[in-house]
């Protein structure tokens, strides 16, 4: 019975079951919201399913000129990183199913994994758009990381640990230092659009300039898999913000738990979903100076305040 | 870092008819680039040939789905020419009437366009369901949204009463309220600027060279616009201001067709409200004299020239069309280069291109020399020639 219960966690709640419908879920949201932001009727609430369904039944080609199977493992690494990264993140309680000193780093890195998947899935996939889609990737990533490090740093330091299940307890205590950590909430935001290559930075996989991008030569399962890893990263991004920024579940546990989850993570979709209407896509090198010379600063900002109100605070 | 050789088209989501650009990149920027036309060649200028006046109308109106009154106006100006047929006013007011509502209705689908080829796609969304008014407008007129059919041998096919009149301006006001929305939004956003501003550079030195016209030209601060230099229709007697701006770039692009958006607007009311009275048609024989004529009219996308040779039969001789965006087309190689692979698309889009205009050139190879028939195998070895001198190899498939 013991081993049962982290089990379930693992694949049914909050884990790999959960996780792949709410993320479906979220993706329908966002497409709704998107949809009636621009005078659209959206789809149906099914949309996301049914794709995924009929994505199942297509058939998988793999380029002759593609390294077999790697091409065919990658979606699974990037679907197995971003599930891995939901086990030290608290989700519907106050604390992780598995939480360490450092998990915070540890998190940051299997999120980067599902990048570094998609840039090696375009790289193998060697055709002329997916080559430049794999570059892209890859320069965004040195554009949006460090700014995303950064900015979870901040209220690391402020409660003094590296462990996200107790900055969030942290949080939760002192719930009138949530509104201090704004800029570095507003700048994590912004990265993690960069991180799920969302308006305005979809530019890996522009359609209008280099068609699929990374993925243009991914069909059928493979390329669901992937899609689906998108999802959960979704999911799990606005996770991660949610319990740095915003106090996790706020002490709360059991249903009010996952209410309070489901709020948050709604709204911050909300925020994305706005974040996408409003802008144009920008280039890729206006991205790098953007998140550099205002994005990595912002979180500094955010840092240094962050220090100095522990030293205030004692 | 290594050349990379990209196919943009004949199919590729950026664009909307079937043509194709060879774009050579050092990583993002672009240090080569060719266009290949001919995909869309339809052999309209033959079937012209082998159809009587009345019923070239139908044919040439559909040489572009949204210049389909510039053509069809084209022509029969030609037509009413060599007939020596007297066009009354009030069907030539009407005629501007629509080229002007065709103007609006081309500009709007623009800049929705752009919007989307930026990746903007709530501009998109709300340039083309205001662009429903307009097209409401013409269908309210002409019964038609697209191919209007308005234009007939010596005049007009309906005439505009009172009631539509009133329909058509309260539309107007209506839209000129919302292009005032997306001219401050144009010129206001931050990534709208980021994305059109240097973007596309085409100087006017080489605007002049290389023939550019229409907005392309303009915004290059080239003041060329047939409806000026040489007013046909009832152009002459409207008042309104040619859009120049000077910024050479896609922005200038940008506000040029906005801003001409807001003169149409002011054309069409002034129009409406003086529309001369008399006859909307006049009799033109079936069979015209021997003659030739050339006309030009100044379509959305730039200036439209049609040549009309007749030989006394109810048939043309001969009929050509240069549509504005072969103009247009020579200064796209040059706007490309050096440029980022991710405004390829927007500056292609900005000249507005209708190849289904365009593709009506036959290509041959001189060398060559006789005629030639190919078999399918040939033709496939031909192809995989063709694609791996540009550089992708589809010999294994």
């Amino acid at each position: 019975m013991e081993s049962i219960i982290p089990l379930a966690y693992l694949l049914i709640f909050p884990g790999f079951l959960f996780l792949a419908v709410y993320g479906m879920f979220l993706q329908w949201v966002d497409r709704k919201l998107c949809a009636v932001m621009q005078n659209r009727m959206g789809p149906p609430w099914f949309q996301p399913f049914a794709d995924f369904i009929k994505l199942l039944a297509k058939e998988v080609i793999v380029p002759d000129e593609a390294d077999n199977r790697m091409f065919r493992l990658l979606p699974y690494f990037a679907m197995a990183a971003v599930m891995t990264a939901l086990v030290s993140i608290p989700v519907t309680g106050p604390s992780a199913l598995y939480s360490f000193q450092g998990d915070l780093v540890a998190v940051i890195y299997l999120l980067t994994i599902p990048t570094v998947t998609f840039f090696l899935a375009g790289w193998s996939s060697s055709s002329p758009y997916s080559t430049v889609g794999a570059m892209r990737v890859l320069t965004q990533l040195f554009a949006y990381e460090v700014p995303l490090m950064l900015s979870l740093i901040g209220p690391a330091i402020l409660a003094g640990t590296w462990n996200i299940s107790e900055i969030a307890a942290f949080f939760s205590a002192h719930p009138a230092l949530i509104p201090a950590q704004l800029l570095g909430f507003v700048a994590s935001l912004i990265a993690l659009q960069g991180k799920l290559e969302r308006m305005p930075f979809d530019i890996p996989h522009a359609k209008n300039e280099i068609v699929g991008g990374q993925f243009t030569e991914y069909t059928g399962r493979l390329l669901n898999f992937f899609l689906l890893a998108v999802d959960m990263e979704l999911v799990v991004g606005a996770a991660l913000v949610n319990a740095v920024f915003l106090g996790g579940s706020l002490g709360f546990a059991g249903w009010a738990g996952v209410g309070v989850f489901l709020g948050k993570t709604l709204f911050i979709t909300f925020l994305l979903a706005l974040l996408k209407v409003l802008m144009a896509r920008i280039r890729i090198e206006q991205m790098i100076n953007f998140c550099w010379k205002y994005l990595a600063p912002v979180a500094l900002a955010q840092v240094a305040f962050d220090i100095f109100l522990k030293f205030k605070l004692g | 870092m290594s050349k990379i050789t990209i196919p943009l088209g004949p199919q590729h989501p950026a664009l909307k008819e079937p043509e194709n650009f060879m774009l050579v990149l050092e990583g993002e920027q672009i240090s080569g680039a060719t266009v290949n036309l001919g995909y869309n060649h339809r052999g309209m200028e033959k079937a012209a040939e082998n159809r009587t006046y009345i019923q070239n109308l139908y044919l040439i109106e559909r040489v572009c789905g949204i210049c389909s009154h510039s053509h069809t106006t084209t022509y029969i100006t030609n037509v009413e020419e060599l007939a020596k047929a007297e066009t009354p006013r009030r069907a030539l007011a009407i005629r501007t009437l629509f080229a002007e509502l065709e103007r609006v209705h081309s500009h709007l689908l623009w800049l929705g366009v752009a919007g989307y080829e930026m990746g903007f796609e709530t501009l998109f969304m709300y340039t083309w369901r205001d662009r429903e008014q307009v097209l409401d407008c013409l269908e309210l007129l002409s019964g038609n949204r697209v191919h209007y059919s308005i234009n007939t041998l010596g005049g007009v096919r309906r005439d505009v009463s009172a009631e539509q009149k009133a329909g058509v301006i309260k539309r107007i006001d209506y839209l000129i309220e919302r292009t005032n929305y997306y001219i401050k939004l144009a010129t206001e956003e931050p990534t709208v600027y980021a994305r059109t501003s240097k973007v596309g550079m085409l100087p006017p030195d080489v605007a002049i060279e290389r023939g550019a016209v229409g907005p392309t030209a303009r915004a290059s601060g080239i003041a060329r616009d047939v409806r000026k230099d040489e007013p046909y229709l009832i152009y002459n007697e409207l008042d309104f201001k040619l859009i120049t701006h000077n910024t050479n770039d896609v922005f200038g692009r940008l506000v040029v067709r906005a801003l001409e958006l807001v003169e149409s607007y002011k054309m069409i009311k002034e129009v409406l409200n003086n529309l001369p009275e008399g006859p909307i048609a006049v009799k033109v024989p079936m069979r015209i004299a021997p003659g030739e004529c050339v006309n030009h009219y100044e379509a959305p996308r730039g200036e439209d020239i049609h040549y009309l040779k007749s030989n006394g039969t109810d048939k043309p001789e001969r009929l050509k069309v240069r549509a504005p965006t072969l103009a247009n087309l020579q200064s796209v190689a040059y706007m490309m280069e050096g440029g980022w692979l991710a405004d390829v698309p927007l500056v292609i889009a900005a000249i507005d291109p209708c190849m289904s205009c365009t593709d009506r050139a036959v290509v041959w190879d001189p060398k060559k020399g006789k005629k030639q028939v190919y078999g399918w195998e040939e033709l496939r070895k031909l192809s995989i020639e063709q694609y791996k001198r540009r550089g992708v190899d589809f010999s294994r498939l």
